[in-house]
């Protein structure tokens, strides 16, 4: 049986989308309820117990929108249940989103605080959890009035609290605004965070479904994961597979950033390639500007170029090309800008947020910074770019604590594989040469 | 040196919060709102509050990047410089800010009224460049509507 979707089938359902005004006032309770909301709380909570939802989004394929792709039904079903399990137990969605080139969690929970609410309720049932906890950065300071008025709206309609619809379930939610720092964003970094502590990451196993927040079983997702939920119980995870290009379940929400003519985000049938984001969604490129490469989903994934446009924005389709999906949003290069120039200012970034738990990432992030600065000042030599090159396997996974430097890594190393020349010029010509021509416009 | 109007507003977060040491960042935030900055004695009697060492609570205050252990002005300009405003602009911006208020990133102006921060992404990358002063977010910016900014401030 073939659960996707053909290609130039035209009819594009956007469950995730469907209530987001643009430049609008965000969905309220009223309309969310309106629009067919709560009814995939109201059919779990009446029709089907705990391990059927977790089964309907394992059977959804749904993976994981926070960048690993990790399946939600396969983590979910991790937790123990049943009585004589420790609890309280809870779900926390990761709100965090500090990946920078990403905004598609900002753009979803602005436009429609009620289906995150809905979805962390049905995640809570799932797993038979007490207690959620909604992360978010402090800087989303719209997003957290938004759905902090949501929130009170939920518990004022009875979506939350004890009795739950008068269907004897009881959770309550609550919405903690962090205070900065990138690697709160990694899972069991958040829950240290939460429980008032330095946000470093902790080590595994144990596995946080049965060790998490405060040593009790937890889950932890990113929104536009936990967004997915109301519609898969809703419909059905045949409806939702049907949703895809490709084995990988649902929408996804892909985004452009950039030089690029209409920069923004954009609800589309998870394998759409990257060659419709760019040219259709994003309009193309910004008048007088080329292409030359992107980052297909934040600034944690490797670069892909002209070549590779062909290929579905999914999970699977992304390592083919030695690349990842991250969180879908692309970053657009162009032929304005310095490759070089731009692979700094994402090592920067992951330098100046390593948490400095782990030494490769405290003292090789910036010994990177230092290399790529003097290969920009001109006073690089050959021998750096394979100082550059060995660091990338230095840092890769296995020698680091967590993610945030091999992730780190997928930038350089693919930038030192598709735009070697431009690295070298910096050699040759004794620095950059793209600063020398805007300096002389 | 914490006053009784923080006193009872840390009380009331420590009540709100599961465990004593998960209020520590909402507390940190209390005291920020009011000094602007945390300063040596209200860390050590916030910690006291808490139930956590003062080390404790420092080690904490100084990991997160929006809880200020120095002084800052009476405003504070957050510019992101990640990747998708450096793509389209950042350089100048920063720069002209840094003109403007004749002081560098990290730095607080002689009048005390800003303090110049960089900023990880800030999630409006879309609408880069982009930065956010006190809770106000400023997008798709350019040197003369920095200009204009801040005149409001
Ligand atoms: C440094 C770092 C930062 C991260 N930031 C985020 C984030 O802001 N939001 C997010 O959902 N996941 C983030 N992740 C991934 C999380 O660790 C985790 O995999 C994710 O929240 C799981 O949710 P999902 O399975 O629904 O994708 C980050 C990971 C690392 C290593
Ligand atoms: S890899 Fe970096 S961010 Fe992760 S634990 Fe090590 S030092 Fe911290
Ligand atoms: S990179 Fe500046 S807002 Fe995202």
């Amino acid at each position: 049986m073939r659960f996707y979707r053909n290609i130039d089938d035209m009819t594009k359902e956007k469950p995730l989308t469907k209530n987001i005004r643009p430049d609008g006032p965000p969905c309220n309770l009223q309309e969310y309820v309106e629009s067919g909301g709560y009814r995939g709380l109201r059919k779990a909570l009446s029709d089907h117990d705990h391990e059927e939802v977790i089964d309907m989004v394992v059977r959804a394929n749904l993976l994981g929108r926070g960048g690993a792709g990790f399946p939600a039904g396969k983590k979910w079903s991790l937790v123990p249940m049943g009585e004589d399990v420790p609890r309280p137990k809870y779900v926390v969605c990761n709100f965090d989103e500090m990946e920078p080139g990403s905004f598609k969690d900002r753009f979803l929970v602005e436009g429609d605080p009620h289906q995150l609410i809905e979805g962390m309720i049905l995640a809570g049932y799932a797993i038979e959890a007490e207690v959620g906890y909604i992360f978010i950065r402090r800087d989303y300071v719209k997003a957290a009035r938004i759905l902090s008025k949501a929130i009170k709206e939920a518990y004022g309609k009875n979506y939350l609290g004890t009795n739950i619809m008068g269907q004897g379930f009881n959770y309550e939610l609550h919405l903690h605004v962090s205070a900065g720092r990138y690697i709160c964003g990694e899972s069991s970094a958040l829950l240290n965070a939460l429980e008032g502590g330095r946000a470093i990451p902790r080590s595994r196993p144990p596995h946080m479904s049965t060790v998490g927040l405060w040593g009790k079983p937890t889950v932890v997702n990113n929104v536009e994961t936990i967004c997915n939920v109301p519609h898969i119980v809703a419909n059905g995870p045949d409806w939702f597979r049907e949703l895809s290009y490709t084995e990988e379940g649902g929408t996804k929400i892909y985004g452009a950033s950039g030089r690029v003519k209409k920069p923004g985000a954009w609800e589309l049938p998870m394998g759409t390639t990257l060659r419709e984001i760019l040219e259709e969604h994003a309009g193309g490129m910004k008048e007088g500007f080329k292409l030359r490469g992107a980052l297909p989903g934040g600034a944690s994934s490797e670069f892909v170029t002209l070549e590779q446009l062909d290929t579905k924005m999914d999970f699977a389709s992304m390592k083919k090309v030695q690349s990842h999906l991250g969180t879908g949003t692309v970053i657009v290069l162009d032929n304005g800008n310095c490759p070089l120039g731009m692979v700094l200012s994402l090592q920067r970034y992951f330098s100046r947020e390593s948490c400095g738990w782990c030494t490769p990432c405290r003292e090789g992030l910036p010994w990177i910074v230092q290399m790529l600065e003097a290969l920009e000042e001109g006073s690089g030599t050959a021998e750096d770019i394979e100082i550059l090159l060995a660091h990338t396997k230095l840092l890769e996974t296995g020698n680091t604590f967590c993610t945030l430097a091999p992730a780190a890594m997928f930038s350089l190393e693919s930038a030192l594989r598709h735009f070697r020349d431009d690295f070298e010029g910096h050699i040759r010509l004794k620095g950059c040469s793209y600063k020398r021509d805007k300096a002389k416009v | 040196m914490i006053t009784e109007i923080e006193k009872r507003e840390i009380e009331a977060e420590i009540k709100k919060a599961p465990t004593k040491k998960a209020a520590v960042i909402d507390v940190l935030k209390v005291v920020q709102k009011h000094r602007r900055w945390i300063p040596d004695e209200a860390l050590e009697e916030a910690a006291d509050m808490l139930g956590m060492t003062p080390a404790e609570v420092d080690s904490i205050a100084t990991f997160f990047s929006l809880i200020y252990r120095r002084p800052v002005g009476k405003h504070v300009i957050l510019v992101c410089d990640s990747v998708s405003c450096w793509l389209v602009g950042y350089e100048d911006v920063k720069q002209h800010l840094m003109e403007m208020l004749g002081i560098s990133l990290g730095e607080t102006t002689k009048d005390g009224r800003f303090t110049l921060l960089p900023s990880a992404c800030l999630g409006v990358c879309e609408e880069a460049p982009a930065m956010m002063i006190d809770d106000d977010l400023y997008t798709h910016l350019t040197p003369s509507l920095v200009d204009e900014i801040l005149q409001k401030y």
